[in-house]
């Protein structure tokens, strides 16, 4: 196969795009690719500031890196979620991307900061851990972009995530959800951050094959405790049926957001967020998810110890 | 010639495959979820492979969205 634009031998084929790029093509298909949806969805305004949820993975590693190259001055916060090796191990290519490039990277850890792992959490309530991981992801982003005054939390979501979530919210006929998946959620008054996907036109593969081309190392290995994840096992559906029909995923996931989510509409909850007793954080109950979570655990890993 | 999987990463023996596609037809795996890569570059699937290659097919779905 040959690159579409220097007829060089190519690196990888994008079959929904019925392209073929060389390596350095490729990495300027996706720099436009992000800047494309940048702009189209106007995630960010000039000088605000932007703080990057850095997994140590593919994509938010491959994010970070687009979006330096292409100008954007952003920060990094990585969460030790205290999954033994694979935390730590993600916390290494996180730390090495960082300092190799002069770029500023927070780090929150869960079990010194909060005083639970995310397995801790899973085994002493009635979460998964994947329920207790994204819980406490979403919590700590939050709390980090708003104690560092930034404006933008940035995430890694790819367009494989954001067609398998799609997937389930249908699966599941989850209206709610339906009506507020978005490549933007905007700010809320109550002190949530305004949270953009700025790689929602970029398959996994594209971000893995990126981020081999750049160099990046990065957690090839999945997290130990989202073996059997539902959302994975869709996303391999998903490429059975991307493989038969090119362009699928991303006709599902943008055929849905021009066309079907108007439809859900009404479905918007428009729920008044109150601060959280305990943390200050906005929440729609008195005490928030998260607190309710700590207590929970911290309060089951004290007694386990006494026994 | 031997090939590497991950998730957990091991080591696989395929014989006579003589392009990246005869790898991903002989493993079962869907080639929209995997990368091949010989010696650090990435490899098309109508690239040819040698018995003596040594051809990692790597995953690319992971989970963790927020």
């Amino acid at each position: 196969m040959k690159c579409r634009v220097c007829r060089q031998r190519a690196a990888i084929q994008v079959r929904r795009h019925n392209a073929n790029f060389c390596p350095s093509h490729f990495i300027e298909h996706i720099h436009r690719q992000v800047e494309k949806t940048i702009h189209h969805y106007r995630m960010f305004q000039p000088g605000e500031r932007l703080v990057l949820g850095v997994s140590g993975g593919k994509d938010s590693l491959a994010l970070w890196d687009i979006l330096t190259e292409l100008g954007y001055d952003v920060d990094g916060v990585y969460l030790h979620l205290g999954i033994g090796d694979y935390s730590s191990d993600s916390l290494v290519f996180s730390r090495q991307f960082a300092e190799a490039r002069g770029l500023q990277l927070h780090i929150k850890d869960l079990p010194a900061d909060v005083g639970f792992s995310v397995p801790e959490a899973a085994a002493t309530s009635a979460r998964t851990p994947c329920s207790a991981c994204g819980l406490s992801k979403r919590y700590l982003l939050n709390q980090v972009a708003e104690e560092g005054g930034y404006d933008v939390l940035v995430m890694g979501h790819n367009l494989d995530d954001e067609a398998a979530t799609l997937f389930a919210n249908v699966l599941q006929w989850h209206p709610g959800y339906l009506a507020r998946q978005s490549p933007v959620l905007p700010a809320d008054e109550g002190g949530l951050a305004r949270k953009v996907k700025p790689l929602i036109r970029v398959a996994e593969r594209e971000t893995a094959a990126y981020s081999i081309l750049r160099g990046i190392e990065y957690e090839v290995e999945e997290c130990p405790m989202a073996a059997g994840n539902t959302i994975n096992r869709y996303k391999e559906w998903l490429n059975i049926l991307e493989e038969q029909s090119p362009g699928m995923k991303a006709n599902f996931l943008f055929g849905f957001l021009d066309r079907g989510q108007p439809a859900f509409a009404e479905f918007e909850e428009n729920v008044e967020l109150v601060a959280c007793s305990v943390c200050g954080q906005p929440t729609t109950a008195e005490v928030c998810a998260f607190c309710r979570l700590r207590q929970q655990t911290l309060v089951n890993i004290e007694s386990r110890a006494a026994v | 010639m031997k090939v590497i999987l991950r998730q957990p990463r091991r080591e696989v023996e395929v014989e006579g495959a003589k392009r990246v596609q005869d790898l991903f037809d002989r493993l079962d795996l869907v080639p929209e979820g995997y990368l091949a890569i010989r010696d650090g570059e990435l490899l098309t699937a109508d690239m040819p492979v040698a018995p003596d290659d040594v051809i990692e097919l790597r995953p690319v779905i992971s989970g963790g969205g927020t």
